[in-house]
């Protein structure tokens, strides 16, 4: 890692628990690049993790920093921005940790386009637990627990998460690493929900499964299957087959959640006190 | 007097509950609607941004935990509220709070169960799950009030202790508290303690956010105050960085548990009633000990010497208390809506020296006095006849 980055990093966390020619290293780098070009405020800036190989980067680093529970990150993050929406909060998490145990949290975070930057190391596969499939996980794809090959068909999270209502979606690979950083560094600063989706190796549990028997060769798949966003608009979708279309993909100006609520709070201020139990007196008959 | 008579209204339980948070300084709220719970999060909907507070609506009830978890690292007390279902829901979460030693009170309004049960019907069925319900060994206090003006005072108390010992409370209600409607006097916010966090007095440098001896809590530092440090649930030094090793992981466990059953003096309340001369004792609480407290004055008209031991404070078990009691009672007597979750752990601590007999009813209805003074006049002709 380079020396400026150095204080960015609780250098008596390492030796790191990752693999050798495991990809986190390299998105953990491109974020760090992207908060020193920020000039991020280290004691203003959370940095929240689920659980998972890639979450556990919360722990490296020298900012505040929360490791949740399996899937939850979001909704842990989604208390703290609001709470203190002053406070810069980025959200690291898994393909598995994202969009299965935590893909309910992941779509309603986006919905709400609360201010938070989500950071999603996708390298395929759940590497924490030993290599079984995930919901990224394409079809045809070997895995502990899918040992004929996986027959689910994989989210495109970039759309999920525009469907969803995110509001800045961009994607990168590990091999694009600079594209990477420049992509994060916006999504930071994006006033909104945004989703930067990184495609990273896990050798271990993936990529010698799977065809890909080093870790240079999973950066040769990256390389020779990314294609740019310019590019991947003149193409077909039979083209587009098996590709990873990366930049930014999706941006778009919309009313931020705790900016809404900010208003709330004027507005309820403003009013003359009603009475408390005139809302309690109603729907004594619901339940569920 | 007239003065009292003024500010006398009539309130709901959970409204009290939510008006006992707001006293304490709760300023954030994270739930999702269940029955018997939803007027808590509905009150907390119209209150908290008139007080500069926020309230969020969550997409299930492990968001709701994991939402008031954040927002009490960054700073600022926090609540939920839910019933059964939602409960079991948070568990992971509650073990999250208690490792990571962040400030939150879970309100839980019983209603019948198991599984979706009779979601209006008032039971006691989520005792044993209060304390016991995540895994591994684990701190928690858990509080249940018997009328609304108590289920103020303990949502008061919630926020205290949880701040006070940094831990997962439970107030434990029931659904007929809950929807009870009293008249009560609130004290005037003068009257109140309210008990805040206590922050870190030394530098960034000097500070371990997990460090406090064998038995004390450490301070904590909220997120965005300049003191950065890791929170994990994984078990962590006292920097709060995760570790496998077996010496501070056993003293890391036992220090959590210390932290509350060495201040057992700080955290037990309870009340009584005829226990002088008491030779049954009846144990209730929540919204049964309300028919108990009627059935004991009944049985002291039939000339039953009984006495009424009630625990507002739950968990920790009053081990103590119920020991003495048991000293001189002839039976104790636990009434309880579900099937005996609190009497084994009474026949634990007096099983040994009384006869402890259980009332039990699980029916989703309230438990009447006239049941317990059944129950009174059956374990009275026993022991006459013995
Ligand atoms: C509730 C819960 N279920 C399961 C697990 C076990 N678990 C730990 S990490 C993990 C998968 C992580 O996969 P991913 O999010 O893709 O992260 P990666 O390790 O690949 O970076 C699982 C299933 C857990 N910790 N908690
Ligand atoms: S298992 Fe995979 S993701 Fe986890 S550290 Fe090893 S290479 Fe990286
Ligand atoms: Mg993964």
């Amino acid at each position: 890692m380079m020396q400026d980055l150095e204080k960015y990093l609780r250098v008596n966390m390492f030796p790191h628990m990752w693999c050798p020619g495991c990809g986190n290293g390299i998105v953990l780098s491109s974020l760090l690049r992207a908060v020193d070009k920020l000039k991020l405020d280290q004691n203003q800036t959370v940095i929240v993790g689920g659980i998972g190989c890639s979450s556990r980067a919360a722990g490296y680093l020298d900012f505040n920093t929360l490791h949740t529970t399996h899937g939850r990150a979001l909704a842990f993050a989604t208390g703290i921005k609001l709470a203190r929406p002053e406070l810069k909060v980025i959200v690291i998490t898994g393909d598995g940790d994202c969009t299965s145990i935590g893909g309910n949290h992941f779509i309603h975070a986006a919905r709400r386009n609360i201010d938070l930057t989500v950071l999603l190391f996708n390298n395929s596969i759940y590497g924490m637990t030993g290599g079984q499939y995930s919901p990224l996980t394409p079809v045809k794809k070997m895995a502990t627990t899918a040992p004929y090959g996986t027959i689910e068909p994989n989210f495109d999270v970039a759309d999920l998460a525009r469907a969803a209502g995110a509001t800045f979606v961009a994607r990168s690979t590990t091999y694009h690493s600079n594209m990477l950083t420049g992509l994060i560094a916006e999504g930071i600063q994006h006033k909104g929900f945004s989703l930067v989706e990184a495609i990273t190796a896990c050798p271990t549990a993936y990529g010698r499964r799977n065809k890909m028997k080093s870790p240079a060769d999973m950066l040769i798949w990256q390389k020779d299957n990314a294609v740019h966003i310019n590019k991947a608009e003149q193409m077909s979708p039979g083209e587009l087959a098996e590709k990873i279309v990366i930049g930014r993909l999706y941006c778009k100006e919309a009313p931020e959640y705790t900016e809404l609520y900010d208003e709330v709070i004027k507005q309820a201020m403003g009013q003359v006190s009603g009475s408390v139990t005139s809302i309690t007196g109603k729907g004594g008959k619901t339940s569920g | 007097m007239s003065r009292v008579i003024e500010m006398a209204r009539l309130m709901q339980g959970n409204e009290a509950v939510a008006e006992g948070a707001l006293a304490a300084g709760v300023r954030f709220f994270a739930g999702y609607p269940i029955t018997p719970s939803t007027e808590i999060a509905e009150i907390m909907a119209e209150r908290l941004p008139r007080l500069g507070g926020k309230f969020i609506q969550m997409e299930d009830e492990i968001a709701s935990i994991a939402a008031i978890i954040g927002a009490s690292l960054a700073g600022v007390k926090s609540i939920t509220a839910t019933s059964g279902p939602g409960f079991s829901l948070m568990q992971e979460n509650i073990g999250f709070a208690a490792m990571a030693e962040v400030p939150i009170v879970i309100v839980n309004v019983q209603r019948s169960g198991p599984s979706t049960g009779m979601p209006t019907a008032p039971a006691q069925g989520d005792v044993m799950q209060s304390r016991w319900g995540t895994h591994g060994d684990h701190p928690v206090i858990v509080l249940s009030p018997s009328s609304v003006r108590e289920a103020y005072d303990l949502a008061v108390r919630s926020v205290n202790l949880a701040e006070k010992y940094r831990v997962p409370v439970v107030l434990l209600m029931d659904e007929v508290i809950g929807h009870l409607r009293e008249k009560v006097v609130l004290p005037s916010p003068g009257e109140l303690e309210v008990v805040n966090r206590v922050e870190p007095d030394v530098g960034p440098e000097k500070y371990l956010p997990f460090g406090a001896g064998d038995q004390g809590v450490p301070p904590m530092a909220n997120f965005g105050s300049g003191y950065r440090y890791h929170v994990t649930g994984l078990v962590h030094d006292p920097k709060g960085l995760p570790t496998n090793n077996p010496v501070v992981a056993e003293k890391l466990i036992k220090r959590l548990q210390n932290k509350i059953d060495l201040n057992l003096d700080d955290i037990m309340i309870d009340t009584g009633k005829n226990l002088e001369d008491a030779e049954i004792v009846v144990l209730a609480y929540g919204a049964t000990a309300r028919s108990a407290l009627q059935a004991v004055k009944d049985a002291r008209k039939e000339g039953i010497k009984a006495g009424l031991y009630r625990p507002a404070v739950l968990w920790p078990f009053p081990q103590q208390k119920v020991g003495a009691l048991a000293e001189n009672a002839r039976a104790v007597l636990v009434p309880e809506m579900n099937l005996g979750q609190y009497r084994l752990e009474v026949e634990r601590v007096a099983g040994e020296r009384t006869r402890v007999v259980g009332v039990n009813r699980v029916h989703g209805e309230l438990i009447t006095p006239e049941e317990i003074l059944a129950a009174l006049r059956e374990v009275h002709k026993h022991d006459a006849r013995s």
